[in-house]
Formats: C-alpha cells, sequence, structure tokens
C-alpha cells in the first residue's frame, strides 16, 4: 500500500533543510499548499458532484439528461458555473446585510472543514485530531447557523420557514447521525481518523463486517440521518422548491447561491465519504485472506478505493434521493425521535455488550 | 390513508417493505431505454410524429394537381380566427352554366390555432391538417400561404404516414 506520508515528509524536509526554512515559514508554506489542495479538490469533485446528480437523477426518471454542451453534456456544469460568477450580487432590500452576507461563508466554512477530515489514503488525512469524529460533528454543525442566518437574513418570508424547518430538522439528524459514530467508536476504541481506518485494515475488517448486526444498523441509520443532514433526499423540506421557492437562498443571487448549491453536493461527499471511512474501511481495500488475492488488491492506491466507495455511496444516496416523495415536517421529527434515536440508543448498547464480551469478528 | 391501528414494530416492517418497493421500481427504471428524443439529430432517422397530429392546412389533390375546392367559403366562416380568406370569381361554362370558380386560397399559418373546424366544414374534402410541424420562418409574411397555387412537399421523409414506428429508447445522435 502506498503511503503518502512518504511524499509530505520528503516536503517537509525539502522546505526545512534544503532550503533551511524555519518553523514559522515551512509551516506557513505547507498550510496554505495544503489549503489550496483542499480547495481544488473541493471544486472537482463538486463539478463532478452536479454532473453525476444531473445524470444520475435523469436516468432514474428515463430521461437522458443534459446531452447539448459538450460531448455527452460534459461541459454543461462548466457553463452553469460560468453563468454564476458573472451574474450580479445584490442584497434584497431591508434585508440584514451582515447576516446575509455572512451566511454562505458560514456554509461553505462548515462544508470545506468537514471536508478536510476525509482521509484519502493511507498518510493523505488533512486534519488528524486524536478527537477527529468529535470535532468533525462539531465542525458540521457550524452549517446549521448558516442555513438558519440565511434565512433570516434575506427579509423572505419563505426564507424563514425554511431555516426554521432547516434548523430543527438538522439538530434533530445531529443525534442520530452522532449515536451512529460513537457506536463505531466504541468498536474501533479510537476517535482518530487515520486510527479508525487503520482498524479496518486486513482481511474482513471493515467496520461493517467486523461489527456485524450493530455496525449494519448504525451503516443504515448513518445513511438516512446523513441525507437528512446533508438536506437531500426525501428530507429536503428546508428547500422544498414547490413549496418555498427555493428555501432559505432564495434571495442569493451569483456566487452566493453558488456557495449554497457547493455546499449541498459537497455535503452529500462528506456524508458518504464519512459512512466510507467509518463503516467501509476508508482506504482500505478489500482483503478477504486469500494472499494473492489481497496483494493484488493492494496495488490499487487507497485514493482510488475511497473515491470508489464514496462515490457508490453517493449513487445510492442519489437513488434513494429520486426514489421517495418529500416528507412532511412533523413526520420528519416523527422519524427521528420516535424511531432512528431509539433505535440507536439500543444499537449503542448492543454494540457495547458486543465488544464488552468480544463477540465481533 | 390505511386505518392507523399497526403496532409500533409492524409500522417499522411496513414501512421497511414499502420502501424497498419503491427502490425496487426505480432501480428497474434506471436500466431501462431512455424515451428522450433527441430532435434535431433524429429528424430523418427515428423521428415519430402521429398522423393525426394538426402541423398544418393542405389541399388535397387528385394524380393531376386539380384540387377539389369549390369556393363555397365555408371554411372561411367556420374558421374562428379569421385565418382563411378565398377570392372566387363566376365563370360561365360552356353549357351556359354560370358557376363559381376558386382564385385564392389565403390561409394564415400563423393566426391558425389548428382547431380543425375547416376541414369539419369542408363538404368536398378539398383541406385537410398534416402532421409536418416544422413551419418556422423569419418572416410573419411568410406565413401566409396560398394552398390553391403552393406545390406542399414535406421537408422530412415519410413524414405524413408517421415517420419512423413509435419506438421507446431508440435514439440517433450520429446520423442526421
Amino acid at each position: 500500500m502506498f503511503d503518502f506520508s512518504i511524499v509530505t515528509t520528503w516536503f517537509d524536509s525539502l522546505l526545512r533543510q534544503t532550503l533551511g526554512l524555519g518553523d514559522f515559514w515551512s509551516i506557513l508554506i505547507e498550510c496554505i499548499l495544503v489549503g489550496v489542495l483542499i480547495l481544488a479538490g473541493y471544486a472537482m469533485l463538486a463539478i463532478v458532484l452536479i454532473f453525476m446528480e444531473r445524470k444520475v437523477c435523469a436516468y432514474f426518471q428515463c430521461r437522458l439528461g443534459p446531452m447539448r454542451v459538450g460531448p455527452w453534456g460534459i461541459f454543461q456544469v462548466f457553463a452553469d458555473v460560468l453563468k454564476m460568477l458573472i451574474k450580479e450580487i445584490f442584497a434584497v432590500d431591508k434585508a440584514d446585510k451582515l447576516l446575509y452576507c455572512v451566511a454562505p461563508f458560514l456554509v461553505i466554512i462548515a462544508s470545506v472543514g468537514t471536508f478536510s477530515f476525509l482521509p484519502w489514503n493511507k498518510g493523505a488525512e488533512i486534519l488528524d485530531f486524536n478527537v477527529g469524529i468529535f470535532l468533525l460533528t462539531a465542525v458540521s454543525s457550524i452549517g446549521v447557523i448558516g442555513i438558519f442566518m440565511a434565512g433570516w437574513g434575506s427579509n423572505n418570508k419563505y426564507g424563514v420557514v425554511s431555516a426554521m424547518r432547516g434548523a430543527v430538522q438538522l439538530i434533530s439528524y445531529e443525534m442520530s447521525l452522532g449515536l451512529c459514530l460513537v457506536t463505531a467508536v466504541i468498536l474501533t476504541g479510537t476517535m482518530q481518523v487515520s486510527g479508525i481506518v487503520e482498524a479496518q485494515t486486513g482481511p474482513w475488517n471493515w467496520l461493517i463486517f467486523q461489527g456485524h448486526v450493530p455496525a449494519i444498523i448504525a451503516f443504515l441509520v448513518f445513511l438516512v440521518a446523513g441525507n437528512a443532514e446533508a438536506n437531500r433526499g426525501p428530507f429536503d423540506l428546508a428547500e422544498a422548491e414547490s413549496e418555498l421557492t427555493a428555501g432559505y437562498h432564495t434571495e442569493y443571487s451569483g456566487m452566493g447561491f453558488g456557495f449554497y448549491y457547493l455546499a449541498e453536493y459537497l455535503n452529500l461527499f462528506v456524508i458518504a465519504g464519512i459512512a466510507t471511512t467509518v463503516f467501509l474501511g476508508g482506504w482500505a481495500p478489500v482483503n478477504i485472506g486469500i494472499e494473492a488475492f489481497d496483494a493484488v488488491m493492494d496495488y490499487i492506491p487507497g485514493i482510488v478505493w475511497f473515491l470508489g466507495k464514496t462515490f457508490a455511496i453517493v449513487w445510492l444516496l442519489m437513488w434513494i434521493r429520486w426514489t421517495y416523495p418529500r416528507l412532511r415536517i412533523d413526520q420528519i421529527l416523527k422519524l427521528e425521535w420516535k424511531y432512528l434515536m431509539p433505535l440507536c440508543l439500543l444499537n449503542l448498547v448492543l454494540m457495547t455488550i458486543i465488544v464488552a464480551f468480544g463477540w465481533h469478528f | 390513508m390505511e386505518a392507523n391501528n399497526k403496532s409500533y414494530f409492524g409500522e417499522i416492517g411496513d414501512a421497511l417493505k414499502s420502501l424497498a418497493t419503491g427502490l425496487k421500481v426505480t432501480l428497474k427504471e434506471y436500466f431501462t431505454k431512455k424515451s428522450t428524443e433527441q430532435y434535431p439529430e433524429n429528424r430523418k432517422t427515428t423521428l415519430h410524429v402521429a398522423q393525426r397530429h394538426r402541423g398544418r392546412l393542405v389541399m388535397k389533390r387528385d394524380e393531376n394537381g386539380v384540387v377539389k375546392c369549390v369556393a363555397c367559403t365555408l371554411c372561411e366562416k367556420a374558421c374562428p380566427n379569421g385565418t382563411i380568406k378565398i377570392a372566387s370569381e363566376m365563370v360561365t361554362t360552356e353549357e351556359g352554366k354560370k358557376k363559381r370558380r376558386l382564385v385564392d386560397y389565403q390561409y394564415d399559418l400563423g393566426d391558425c390555432m389548428f382547431c380543425q373546424l375547416c376541414v369539419n366544414a369542408c363538404s368536398f374534402d378539398a383541406i385537410e391538417f398534416t402532421n409536418d410541424f416544422e413551419n418556422s420562418v423569419f418572416d410573419r409574411d411568410k406565413l401566409v400561404l396560398h394552398l390553391d397555387k403552393e406545390h406542399y412537399e414535406s421537408s422530412l421523409p415519410n413524414i405524413l404516414d408517421g415517420g419512423a414506428p413509435l419506438t421507446i429508447g431508440k435514439f440517433n445522435t450520429a446520423t442526421k
């Protein structure tokens, strides 16, 4: 398995020893470089995801999707981005200008923040704290504030209704999201993202196999809660187009709207990425215990494994999204507080028992 | 809605079952052939237009190219939009009878709402609607047609018979 830390240590030593830079300059250069890489990856994935969404959505609806701009419509998203960039940005009359302007940045910060927790490869985790998972859920919650501020600040009744719905929904589903992650943490014994993935390398060691029943339950509940957290699928109440025009980002144009659009798709990717990291082994390849097979699988780089698994889950979430009709707000809350959360708590107990007695693989 | 008297766990079971059914339906749809027709590309290959589609009015002609219209102006009177304007003259035939003869049959496609009232009013089966729908021009004046004088020919092959058979999932982007 290729260890990406070879590259990073080489670069670090290049700055420190070969160029003789001090702590301040080498860390500054590294930080800027990593930041640029994150943002570039973020933008590229957004383009891929938006195109994928349009195509997958079209296929589920027996359509072809964009076909005109470029072969098979692949330049459609670039045209959209260009359009968005040249649109005028204006603030609505009597809007709360401060909240209105800050809100998109909060949403994008939360999105980029969680995005940087994803383990791309062995040794290529960008944010890797000992309380990684905990911090990740905390950072992802910043997005709620952005949504609420946008809805409140834009002086629009649809916006306020949408912001209330969004806040209620996101805060509720944070619950089962967190509980699912805690269930996984019990099994791995660490909250560090790299540690969680490390615990899943080796034959049949993905958490979903290791933890069998409770892990599978946690995985499924995580997908449901994640879908709600990303404001998508049957849970897209906050931007219910048919009821609230566009909800909290009705009054945004140009890149303000673009940020929400980006964040929505990247949140989808982040949710899928976390599900991959925690339950499907992150960059860990499929190992089944037969040496020749495992050796071949190990040759495939970790980033391919990670992206492959993540996009498989993204597709799964899109499938769910384009299948189910939107829920009502009371149904959403009922689902969370009466079904998912009790299930998660029971699952937590079950997992604790299994780990305590060593019944996992 | 059904009576909601299921137990808590019974509801969960039912929900999972119905959710799975929904996923099965959409998954099947994902892999079926798509029904989108890519119009300009397929206009000479797989384009299908129903024969009864009302694209524009034409005059029926016999094999000698003679129209059946006798200039009775029933269609002109039937038209709610004043789309049709008929000019006629009285001529005396060899037997000495006076007869009305068609001089100009003006049909303004831009005003037509394709209601078929004119075709229904015609007692001589002289006019009909065809399914030829490619009628756009750059100048409104070009929409004013003189049906008795024009030599009508469809812009698309076989379109008058409905074009290609109606098939779903056979689109062709490569050929024109």
